[in-house]
């Protein structure tokens, strides 16, 4: 907006000030338009394809191998420099993300122990900086997060790796191309496991002096992508990896650089203004708004459910299966859906319909207040003498979207059929560390329910360590100490059926137990936005927590 | 004088100690685990243990003070809990950054606070002296947060003319003094300025008009000083306030701003401390507070030192 020259004349006393105010402006414009003029003919890298993306992260993730900062860090840094034997196959927006070959071409696990799994490598793959990957660079990578008296021991790493290989017993090369892996119990879910584990290149670390801190910033994998400039908390710039072993995901764009954007409406105000293509997480009530500006929103299911995680420990009302189904029936989905801007989808049990795993529970999860107040009365209670029930929920945090609007949109649900809620509100991390001890914890005592926000791309995570009855915390993810031997029972054969299509069979009845028994009250499925500007092409929303930024590029 | 300032450099050490042992304790009063954020949520009791005993977080809390202290007195910041990279070299260049924007906000709203509150000071009670008033109490009260988000919606989405976020092209390794970098400093030097610009303007307006009003200077116009000669003199006698409140707020802005730069994803201490925060990465908080309280401290002893060169009744008090 120009300032009226007119105003400073009006102050009398000020004018001379005001005309060398003027003359000051006058200067500071020409210097200006030199200066712009200056950077609108710079012709350096313009042909170069680049794409700018926003991250919700605060700080570049870890570059070494096993990122940090949970699914973002390995979306965009740890399968883009590096890769795993056994990876997701990404390609596919209409169904759920599956397994495919990754480093490893063929995997098999010993028919008479089934604890013995050989995996075949891929021939000729290098890392960046040219060195061959072996049998041995996989042994040397498990030592790194595995072995502590091991030279490369990384605490940071083994830190993140930790829920991969907590199944490992041993490791050995059989030859250059093969490995073998000993799992300390017959685990079929073993592939989903070591598909969390990337390989990072002894050379590097060899030839960097065996310094964890100067790899992060000469890191070598295998990726698709190689870092070329990490400025922490800032950025990291990536360029493609002309020699990757997969030809079909040689990087549509030549840079992607990495913007480490926390804040949401920075992230809205930077795609808007053209400093970024393509940005995580928009918030619902921004997306008009860049619709309106020709923006891209693209969504889609992935493996998340917002739930209420409940108790079972003496005292809790959640004990009861009438309590758990009449609060499964009292909430609005559909609303709630609305209210989040369409951005989410009404949850029927922990996964979604259409998943191989979702099955067919009888209970059909959906709003039905009166059959809740129903239940309710055959307790005892309603309206007007209502069940107080007390949740544990967070003012933020990662996949749980819009924790306090969505926690006082379903109190006023749960309070019409009965409820009376009451939330004691955490940052964050704090709820983390309640989620982390269990209801049965002390500081716990008297918690009902835990809103914590919960991902289902692998088996375990999913459903088994979430259900199983020796699964409580530490160790388990069996917050409120669910058990029934019913689904225990099929836990036990899901962990020791190989066969794929038999585990997802098995995995589809205990999901349908679980839900019968309404062990949790489900809300809803996040749809996962994102913001593209209107010249991004190529981005192809998988089902899943990582995504495929390979064949992402700006069209000019 | 000399004594003066080692009695004051003495002092800092206390304080400096003080500032620390707060910090440390607020740390670990509030809830949550450092590990909670690096360890994943099924790791063994074995495995967590391990980690814990690496981070050297299975020691007394008194214990790990004393560490920490003792090597921080050796030059030792410790290292990331989350990058595992060395504080310091996380620190330093925080402050850098802060510190181009806090003197870029401090050229602005000094310049402005001092010559609006000047000005207001010298004509009391006239329009001009209203607005000035107006704008001073408007510029303390008004939101940081909200400032900058309303700036970025009219001037970089709406308007297109100046940069959201950043540093600029080559980002925070890169910054050199152009007009591609200093586009981007513009929005946040603003926003950032108007709170000590209106504090600025309301002490120095106070202080002027409070000086004009005594009998020194109604004897210096009774004696017919030209009034430019005047205005010194009542310059002179308003220093020592002005130079205090403005100490004061330029050790604030050098602590940097939480809020204005995570909305400009401005990569400076209040960025680094609001996720060193939100993340426990309790060594990086820790030494980010140390860093900011010696530079707190170090400034107002500057501030007190200059005040005494004004004005030496201070000293002698």
């Amino acid at each position: 907006m120009p300032i009226n020259p007119n105003r400073a004349e009006q102050a009398g006393p000020l004018a001379s000030a005001a005309t060398l105010l003027r003359r000051l402006a006058r200067t500071s414009a020409l210097a200006v338009f030199l200066a712009t003029g200056a950077i609108q003919i710079l012709p350096a890298g313009a042909e170069e394809s680049v794409l700018r993306v926003a991250m919700t992260v605060a700080d570049v993730p870890l570059t070494t191998g096993q990122a940090n900062q949970g699914g973002e860090g390995t979306r965009f840094i740890g399968l883009a420099l590096y890769d795993p034997l056994i990876a997701w196959d990404l390609s596919k927006a209409d169904m759920p993300s599956v397994l495919r070959p990754g480093l490893a071409t063929d995997w098999s696990v010993d028919e008479e122990t089934k604890t013995i799994w050989t995996f075949k490598l891929r021939e000729g793959v290098t890392f960046h900086d040219g060195s061959p990957f072996t049998a041995e660079a996989v042994v040397w990578n498990l030592d790194k997060l595995i072995n502590k008296d091991s030279p490369q021991y990384d605490t940071a790493q083994a830190a993140q790796a930790s829920q991969w290989f907590g199944a490992i017993a041993s490791y050995e090369v059989l030859d250059d191309l093969t490995v073998a892996i000993r799992t300390k119990e017959p685990d079929a879910t073993f592939p989903y496991q070591i598909s969390g584990i990337v390989y990072s290149s002894p050379a590097q670390w060899e030839a960097l002096g065996g310094d964890w801190g100067k790899f992060a910033e000469q890191p070598s994998g295998t990726g698709p992508w190689k870092l070329e400039k990490l400025v922490p908390r800032e950025r990291a710039e990536l360029v493609r990896n002309a020699d990757y072993w997969d030809p079909e995901r040689i990087t549509a764009s030549d840079r992607m650089i990495l913007l480490c954007m926390p804040d949401t409406s920075t992230r809205v105000a930077a795609l808007l203004s053209g400093q970024v293509d393509f940005i995580e997480a928009p918030p619902p009530d921004a997306v008009p708004r860049l619709q309106s500006s020709g923006m891209q929103i693209v969504t889609n299911v992935y493996p998340h459910i917002w739930p209420y995680q409940l108790s079972y420990e003496e005292g809790s009302p959640f004990r009861d299966l009438r309590v758990r189904k009449a609060a499964n029936l009292a909430i609005d989905r559909e609303g709630l859906a609305q209210f989040l801007g369409g951005l989410a989808v009404p949850a029927k049990g922990q996964v979604n319909e259409g998943h191989p795993w979702f099955g067919k529970p009888t209970f059909e999860i959906g709003y039905d207040p009166q059959t809740a107040k129903t239940l309710l009365q055959e307790i005892g209670h309603g309206p007007d003498n209502p069940l107080p029930v007390k949740f544990l929920i967070s003012t933020a945090g990662s996949g749980q979207m819009q924790p306090l609007p969505m926690n006082e949109f379903i109190e006023e649900n749960l309070n019409a059929v009965g409820f009376k809620v009451e939330f004691e509100v955490f940052e964050w991390e704090a709820l983390r560390a309640r989620r982390r001890a269990g209801a049965m914890a002390p500081e716990n005592a008297g918690a009902h329910g835990l809103n914590n926000s919960w991902a289902f791309w692998d088996p375990n995570i999913a459903l088994i360590k979430t259900s199983g009855s020796d699964e409580t915390p530490p160790g388990g993810f069996n917050w409120g100490g669910y058990s029934n031997p019913a689904a225990d029972a099929v836990i036990a054969k899901a962990k020791v059926a190989f066969d794929p299509k038999e585990q997802d069979a098995l995995l589809a009845e205990l999901h349908q137990i679980i839900v019968d028994d309404a062990m949790w009250i489900w809300v809803v499925h996040d749809l996962n936005p994102r913001a593209l500007a209107p010249n991004v092409k190529g981005f192809v929303q998988a089902q899943n927590w990582f995504q495929d930024m390979t064949p992402v590029y700006v069209e000019k | 004088m000399l004594f003066y300032v080692i009695r004051r450099l003495l002092y800092a050490v206390p304080i400096t100690i003080g500032v620390t042992i707060v910090c440390f304790s607020l740390i670990h009063l509030a809830p949550g685990d450092p590990l909670s954020t690096v360890l994943p949520d099924n790791a063994s009791p074995e495995v967590a243990a391990q980690i814990r005993a690496a981070y050297g977080f299975d020691k007394p809390l008194p214990i790990q003070y004393l560490v920490w202290l003792g090597n921080v007195a050796q030059g030792d910041f410790g290292v990331s809990v989350q990058s595992r990279r060395p504080v310091l070299g996380d620190v330093l260049p925080a402050v850098r950054n802060t510190m181009i924007l806090a003197f870029a906000a401090v050229l602005l709203g000094f310049s402005f606070g001092i010559l609006a509150g000047a000005v207001a000071g010298h004509v009391e009670g006239s329009l001009l002296d209203k607005a000035v008033t107006a704008f001073a109490i408007t510029g303390v009260s008004v939101p940081h947060y909200w400032l900058g988000l309303v700036l970025v919606v009219v001037f970089a989405v709406n308007l297109g003319m100046l940069p959201a976020m950043g540093m600029g092209p080559g980002g925070q390794s890169g910054f050199t003094i152009d007009w591609a970098h200093l586009k981007h400093l513009i929005l946040p030097a603003i926003t950032l300025a108007v709170i000590p610009a209106g504090i600025i303007a309301r002490s120095v307006r106070a202080t002027v008009a409070e000086v004009r009003k005594r009998e020194f200077v109604s004897a210096l116009r009774a004696k017919g000083m030209p009034r430019p000669r005047i205005f010194l003199h009542v310059a002179k006698n308003a220093a020592p306030v002005v130079l205090a409140v403005s100490g004061l707020q330029f050790a604030q802005l050098l602590g940097g701003s939480i809020l204005v730069e995570m909305v400009f994803s401005w990569p400076g201490t209040g960025f680094l401390m609001n996720s060193a925060i939100f993340t426990r990465d309790l060594p990086v908080l820790q030494g980010t507070i140390l860093v900011l309280s010696l530079f707190f401290v170090l400034i107002n002893l500057i501030v007190d030192v200059l005040q005494v060169v004004f004005d030496p009744r201070i000293k002698r008090a």
